[in-house]
């Protein structure tokens, strides 16, 4: 194989690539593990755990658009004891660096959750998720106000000194006014960004296709939108960028890391193709070889704007 | 699970709007039970998107068939296909029908293109058992008796059959029912929630295939949902938990 560096930091912790796999796409691992080696990705990041279990939206949940698909699951999941109890052995057998994505509805509870989870060895790190627009507390009314952002993240950031990703919201006027002040209360890094809020209805019974009425929308529909939110970030704030947002290949992978992305998260992409990871993984290679680069990671930020 | 890339062997329809589709796809016919799914990419480009699901008809040697009706843009796409095209098949998904069992008869209910599934759950059961078919639709066009045995017929305009839904169809010749008569049932979710009501009131053996929009089709998406009995406060998904269910495990 080739001597191409694929490794990537995001604040102290070293990936062995950029590709991870997007909170809620992957659940915790288990199903997708049949049909991909989860030891070669990145890291994955966990659908979003909560202090107590939450059933979710009731159907229709999930809608395909043009080059898109809208989805209003609600965090359903199983709670942070039974994550513990039920999810973690598998999760530490596949041998993959975990991050897990907490949500809440209330600045206590994503610092209770924290504290639950912090001395859990195998999670590396956490990814804040304060842009859920599929919920009604909590999720993106956070994700929309830059003082709650900033406040949620301080407080995280005194109860663990794992790293600390903040997911970022596009359903905002500035992305990088939440990545500044994200930066200043201490994270590690962004993620950016969520979906965005669409809706769909059905023109003979006047009714909206899935039952909350709106839901995220995800997809290659959204790569443009994420790849402008990802550049101005990159243009303003001086923190490590995790690029999401319609990636299918590792051509749009590329493209995000150009942009400013340090690595790279894939979601839809996994429910068509769950082995869509490890393609991405070898593509970058494939493309750093013959870009005569040494390292993936002279990338990040090397776009040429004149 | 595999995804497996398949090679057309026909398309052809065999009622106005329904197509049998068969491909070559080794692993998942040796490995698939009936009443499972597969979750097709009908075309090797992002447009359209996701997967669509069908549940197997038929699983023959190395080969597989699926019955489907153009609905939408996927199943136009896929009504395309020729000899010798490929196609990527997710599965085999899903829990199947439970066919063993100690009952002597088996009745098949199925209203519309729910018909689908049950070439494959009849040619899988012991000979012994007896089996009865029932098939509704809302007109006679519309109806799907594709390898199905001893058929009785409803339509909902009295173009073919008896004039009524299939679940009154049943009500007036359960009398043809032994003792022991497990029923299965696949169709809209409406003429489901007659068939379980039925099968509760007749305390029937019933399971039940159901149907949910989904994006991946083995759990990770979670965008399948279906209320059960056993638990309130958290869903089954169709997907990885049914799409077979006993129709007393679940609310409709």
């Amino acid at each position: 194989m080739s001597n191409v560096d694929l490794s990537v930091n995001i604040g102290k912790l070293k990936l062995q690539n950029p590709v991870m796999l997007a909170s809620g796409t992957v659940g915790y691992g288990n199903e997708i593990s049949q049909f991909t080696d989860l030891s070669k990705i990145g890291a994955i990041i966990t659908k979003s755990v909560s202090l107590k279990p939450r059933k979710g939206n009731p159907p229709q949940r999930i809608v395909e658009t043009s080059s898109g698909m809208l989805n209003a699951i609600g965090l359903a999941n199983v709670g942070v004891e039974q994550f513990i109890l039920e999810k973690i052995p598998f999760l530490r057998e596949v041998n993959s660096t975990l991050i897990c994505n907490i949500a809440a509805s209330s600045i206590e509870e994503y610092v209770e959750c924290l504290k639950i989870l912090d001395g859990q060895d195998i999670i590396k790190g956490f990814e804040i998720n304060v842009s859920c627009p599929n919920v009604k507390e909590g999720g993106l009314v956070y994700g929309n106000d830059v003082s709650a952002v900033g406040k949620i993240t301080e407080k995280v950031r005194a109860v663990t000194d794992k790293l600390l990703i903040i997911k970022l919201s596009p359903n905002t006027a500035h992305v990088s006014d939440f990545a500044l002040v994200a930066k200043k209360e201490g994270a590690d890094a962004v993620s950016a960004i969520n979906t965005l809020v669409g809706t769909a209805f059905d023109i003979y019974t006047r009714k909206p296709k899935i039952k909350n009425i709106t839901g995220g929308l995800s997809g290659p529909a959204i790569k443009p939108v994420a790849l402008a939110k990802v550049l101005e970030i990159s243009r303003k704030v001086d923190i490590p960028i995790i690029g999401i947002g319609g990636i299918m290949n590792w051509q749009d992978a590329v493209e995000f890391m150009i942009c400013g992305a340090t690595a790279v998260q894939i979601g839809t992409v996994n429910f068509i193709n769950p082995n869509a990871g490890i393609e991405i993984i070898q593509g970058l290679q494939e493309y750093c070889t013959k870009m005569k680069m040494q390292s993936i990671s002279e990338l990040t930020s090397s776009y040429n704007l004149e | 699970m595999f995804t497996e890339k398949a090679v057309v062997q026909f398309l052809k329809p065999i009622e106005q709007n329904i197509y049998l589709l068969k491909a070559y796809s080794p692993k998942i016919s040796q490995n698939i039970k009936p009443g499972q799914f597969c979750n097709i990419k009908v075309s090797d480009t992002d447009f359209p998107l996701l997967r669509r699901p069908f549940s197997i008809c038929e699983a023959e040697g190395d080969c597989v068939s699926f019955l489907f009706n153009i609905h939408g843009i996927g199943t136009k796409i896929l009504s395309g296909k020729r000899e010798g095209n490929e196609i990527n098949i997710l599965g085999p998904l899903g829990n199947g029908f439970n066919i063993s069992g100690n009952y002597d008869q088996a009745v098949i209910v199925a209203g519309g293109l729910g018909s689908a599934p049950f070439p494959y759950l009849i040619n899988s059961l012991d000979s012994s058992k007896e089996v009865l078919s029932y098939v509704g639709a809302q007109t006679k066009t519309d109806l799907v008796t594709y390898k199905l045995k001893s058929v009785s017929i409803s339509t909902d305009d009295g173009t073919a059959g008896f004039k009524g839904n299939v679940i009154e169809l049943l009500e007036k010749q359960k009398r043809l029912f032994v003792k022991n008569v497990k029923l299965f049932g696949c169709g809209p979710t409406p003429m489901l929630k007659a068939l379980q009501k039925f099968s509760a009131e007749n305390n029937y053996e019933c399971e039940i295939s159901t149907e949910c929009a989904m994006a991946c089709g083995f759990g990770i998406c979670q965008g399948c949902p279906i209320e059960s009995t056993a638990n309130i406060n958290s869903y089954k998904l169709v997907c990885k938990d049914g799409p077979v269910f006993n129709s007393r495990d679940i609310v409709l």
